[in-house]
């Protein structure tokens, strides 16, 4: 018998029940962006039937780290920066759990940048979801990885000499298996990507454009956007690691010439999961490591029987 | 009297002489001797001085030693590297030339004439005179290039020490067989019988000869890193997350060499940060976890440590210093990041520190550490030092034939989470802080359970994981948290073994008090000294935190003054026994040692006796008295 009965249990899964029993009053400004992501991810969860108790949500620090109080599940509010290192051990330990890491576009591309190169590499099947409102948020303002060139704050009063970085090329270039980009004003194509990304089997790297009415008022997520996929204009080979490089890189350009396009940017379907290469190579055991500290038959080895060696 | 032999390989480094020597160590272990090995190597990877020691006697070896009696000075080969020249001049002769210092009087010397030049080394032949040496120079590279290749000009020189030792060649013989095949095998057999055919045509003036012993039972030859994998292992250790630094590395990888093998899993990870939020994320996802570094490492897991306390995540961190500050110097032995390690992370902190004082206690300890952070929802922390990591020393086969023990501790089944409280809304009470509840812990339960969902954050939280300011709430989690350090050292006073080992008479006048990996020298030094009619007792500590309050206050009151031996510049262990206990300071003295070496026996024998009798300390050595003298 599972130790972890919660997972897979396959019925319907209602979008309240990831709503917290005691509600934690949302502490984000009215009209912030963070609204959209919390109501996405919930209505991805409902679509795909997960039940709360085997979804892990590991967050960073930012207002966006805010969203694992806001939704009811296993959660992990983890230190700036850190959610991915957490969020994929515990799919290693655990790979029949459900894992998403969200956090800020300071937290993840900032402070982070090195671990979300690194989870990419690797790509483990996890989702990963920025909310990129180009500003640090709960510091009051500051300029961000995400903000524009010549951007003005209290840490960059001549504007910002820095040119912002560029999320989806990074994810790409760094091995993500699935690569997105969505937007807080389009709440039906956001749940739509999150659904997608939380089924894909590898890495998914959602850049969710998301608003900060207080500290960024002039932020262009506003704007209309426009849907990739939607529009003949794009069209573009999605598993195409090179027909998707140009169109983020083009992406990425008209963002800053205040054109927003959304969807899904890369797809690749073939290539095997972190905890799928590990377990072909023998590194990583068949069945969850969490499971056996449950299986009372299970025989563990002692050390005893490796000290030939010493002899 | 048997004469114990401490036995000194030099070299290049690169050149082989840590695998000679470990080999040769396995010999004597399985000739009955006990062992004991030094390391001693500069942070080069081909070519530069370096030296292994092995000690051994027929009693048990705890330390290195005072200086040695027989050396093999091999050459350094990578020193004829002519673009290195310019950098680091004449290397060839530092095997001879550099350790005559510690050479014994009436010592053995043999050296390998095929790459030593005599002449080039500084006043050989006086210093041979004045100490009564016995020089025996042997052309070892021939010897090896005749039957085989260059490098096995190692197995020649083994085999000159057996040989002049009257040291029965069959040890040496069977472990050989044991690692080797084929023509590889045969030129070491046969480049041993020349040497002892050699050695045997050779007349002797020295009296040296090899210890005997004998063992009641299997010996396993282990290092310090060895003990703590194995340690975490037994204890069902089956994930591992680190980077490279020396020297914790030896843990690290010989985790990873195992783990795979016994269903486990080992990740090599972007840095030290990664490394320890790794290890939180599969504990608290339910698997026994660990990570490790060293000063620098362990320095940037500071703010994942201080998660660990607040989402009282359990993990155990190996910390394995070096000498610092900053990269300081990577291959020397040093204690001085006991601060760091006791100190470091933001906050109010709740967390267990062990230091191990010698092969055995670190496996121990290591189990320890586990048991306590898998209780106890903490951090654990074995702290050691490149001394440990690397020393070999013979311990019994059966201490490590013990049962392994996978249990999650604090964890509860679904079963029990049913039963147990959960708020009004049907939240999981994770973190509630029950009054009755001496012990400070509150069980938790794994994602993907049913009904045990929470929120783990590093901010301050309510019962049920979410986020709060409030003072009431704040005050009992912290104070909860705070109790179990409490319930620990209570736990560990109440054990039967104590983690503090005590050596020489109850009633002693004089103490002296060490901790870690200088422990066996000074158990050493300590009978030396009541040899020398000197009333002294040691004790050597291994709780750091929480510390050991009542046995270090009893063992101060019982002598009227006591020395605290440790290996940094800044008395950082005399400073924490005064913080804890908060006097004694007019009792306590510190005998400091930074130079790169640990302590030898003699240097611990002659400040104590400096102290007793208010000399000198020895040259490397320092004297700081406490404050209040
Ligand atoms: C190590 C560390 N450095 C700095 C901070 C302070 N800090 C908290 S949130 C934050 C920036 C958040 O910005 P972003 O990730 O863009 O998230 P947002 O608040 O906009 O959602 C910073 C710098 C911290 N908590 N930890
Ligand atoms: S500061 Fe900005 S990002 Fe933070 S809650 Fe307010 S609107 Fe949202």
């Amino acid at each position: 018998m599972s130790a972890f009965n919660a997972i897979g249990e396959n019925r319907e899964v209602e979008r309240e029940e990831f709503t917290p029993g005691i509600e934690p009053q949302a502490t984000w400004c009215p009209g912030c962006g963070d609204f959209a992501v919390l109501k996405s991810l919930k209505g991805a969860m409902s679509d795909l039937g997960k039940s709360p108790d085997e979804i892990l949500l590991a967050t960073g620090i930012g207002c966006s780290g805010k969203l694992s109080s806001y939704f009811e599940s296993y959660g992990f509010h983890t230190i700036h920066g850190r959610s991915l290192p957490i969020a994929r051990a515990a799919k290693l330990a655990n790979p029949d759990l459900e894992v998403i890491a969200a956090g800020g576009d300071g937290d993840g591309y900032g402070i982070g940048g090195n671990h979300f190169m690194h989870t990419a590499r690797e790509n483990h099947d996890m989702t990963y979801i920025v909310f990129n409102n180009e500003i640090f948020g709960l510091t009051k303002g500051q300029t961000s990885p995400t903000s524009p060139k010549g951007h003005k704050s209290k840490t960059q009063p001549h504007g910002s000499a820095k040119d912002p970085i560029r999320p989806l090329s990074l994810a790409l270039t760094s091995g993500a298996s699935y690569v997105a980009r969505t937007a807080a004003v389009n709440p039906n194509q956001a749940q739509e990507i999150l659904t997608e990304a939380i089924e894909h089997d590898g890495f998914a790297h959602v850049d969710f454009l998301t608003q900060c009415p207080t500290w960024n008022k002039d932020a262009k997520q506003y704007v209309p956007y426009v849907d990739v996929q939607q529009n003949d204009d794009y069209d573009f080979d999605i598993t195409d690691r090179k027909e998707a490089a140009e169109m983020m890189y083009e992406t990425e350009s008209a963002l800053y010439e205040g054109k927003v396009l959304t969807g899904r940017f890369y797809h690749d379907e073939n290539r095997h999961s972190y905890g799928s290469e590990k377990r072909s190579v023998g590194e990583m055991p068949d069945e969850p490591l969490a499971e056996r500290y449950h299986d009372d038959d299970y025989e563990w080895e002692r050390s005893y029987d490796l000290l030939d060696a010493h002899k | 009297m048997t004469q114990e032999l401490v036995w000194r390989i030099a070299g290049g480094s690169g050149d082989g002489i840590d695998s000679t020597s470990q080999n040769f160590a396995k010999a004597l272990m399985r000739s009955g001797l006990d062992v004991f090995t030094h390391r001693h190597y500069p942070s080069r990877i081909r070519g530069g001085h370096t030296y292994v020691e092995i000690r051994a006697g027929p009693e048990p070896v705890r330390s290195r030693g005072d200086g040695y009696n027989f050396l093999l000075a091999l050459g350094d080969s990578f020193a004829r590297n002519p673009q290195e020249d310019a950098y680091y001049g004449n290397e060839e002769v530092k095997p001879l030339a550099e350790n005559l210092d510690e050479l014994r009087e009436g010592g053995v010397i043999v050296y390998d004439e095929g790459l030593v030049d005599i002449d080039d080394v500084p006043d050989f032949e006086q210093r041979v005179e004045e100490n009564g040496w016995h020089v025996y120079p042997m052309d070892l590279r021939a010897i090896a290039r005749e039957h085989g290749r260059e490098v096995m000009r190692n197995t020649a020189g083994v085999g000159a020490t057996a040989a002049l030792l009257e040291y029965d060649m069959e040890h040496i013989q069977g472990l050989m067989e044991d690692r080797m095949s084929g023509e590889v095998l045969q030129a070491n057999l046969d480049i041993l019988q020349m040497v002892y055919d050699e050695v045997e045509e050779m007349e002797f003036s020295h009296d040296l000869r090899m210890p005997e012993g004998s063992h009641d039972e299997e010996q396993v030859l282990l290092s310090g890193s060895n003990a703590i994998a194995y340690g975490a292992i037994d204890e069902g250790c089956r994930f591992i997350a680190g980077y490279p630094m020396t020297p914790w590395t030896e843990v690290f990888t010989l985790m990873t060499q195992h783990l795979p093998e016994i269903g486990g899993i080992s990740e090599q990870v972007e840095d030290e940060i990664a490394a320890a939020a790794l290890a939180l994320g599969a504990s608290h996802a339910g698997v026994k976890a660990m990570s490790g570094s060293s000063g620098g490492g362990f320095a940037l897991m500071s703010e994942p440590l201080g998660l660990a306390e607040m989402t009282e995540t359990p993990v155990v961190l190996v910390e394995a210093m070096r000498a610092g500050p900053s990269t300081g110097m990577p291959t020397k032995p040093e204690q001085a990041d006991l601060e760091h390690v006791l100190y470091t992370s933001q906050g109010d902190s709740s967390r267990v520190v062990f230091a191990p004082g010698n092969v055995a206690e670190a496996y121990d300890q290591t189990r320890a550490a586990f048991r306590i952070a898998y209780d106890y929802q903490l951090p654990a922390i074995v702290l050691y030092d490149q001394k440990l990591s690397g020393e070999l020393r013979n311990v019994d086969e059966s201490f490590f034939d013990r049962e392994p023990n996978p249990d999650l501790g604090s964890t509860l089944s679904e079963e029990e989470i049913a039963e147990a409280a959960h708020h009004a809304s049907g939240k999981f009470q994770r973190f509630q802080h029950d009054p009755d509840n001496d012990k400070g812990v509150s069980p938790r339960s794994i994602p993907g359970q049913k009904d045990g969902r929470f929120l783990a954050t590093g901010n301050e939280h309510t019962p049920e994981g979410h986020i709060s300011e409030d003072p009431e709430n704040r005050v009992a989690q912290l104070s909860r948290r705070r109790r179990k350090l409490e319930s620990i050292r209570e736990e560990l006073d109440a054990e039967e073994s104590s983690h503090q080992t005590y050596h020489g008479p109850d009633d002693a006048d004089y103490g002296i008090i060490t901790f870690g990996s200088q422990q066996g020298t000074v158990l050493e030094a300590v009978d030396r000294l009541n040899d020398a009619g000197h009333d002294v007792r040691a004790l050597g500590v291994s709780d750091m935190m929480p510390f050991p309050d009542a046995e270090m206050t009893e063992f101060l009151e019982s002598v009227e003054e006591a020395m605290v031996v440790e290996m940094n510049g800044s008395a950082q262990f005399r400073g924490l026994i005064q913080k804890e206990l908060g006097r004694f300071g007019p009792k306590l003295n510190s005998l400091l040692k930074y130079n790169g070496d640990p302590f030898e026996p003699h240097e611990v024998v002659e400040g104590s006796e400096a102290i007793i009798e208010g000399d000198e300390p020895a040259p490397t050595t320092e004297f700081v008295p406490a404050a209040g003298d």
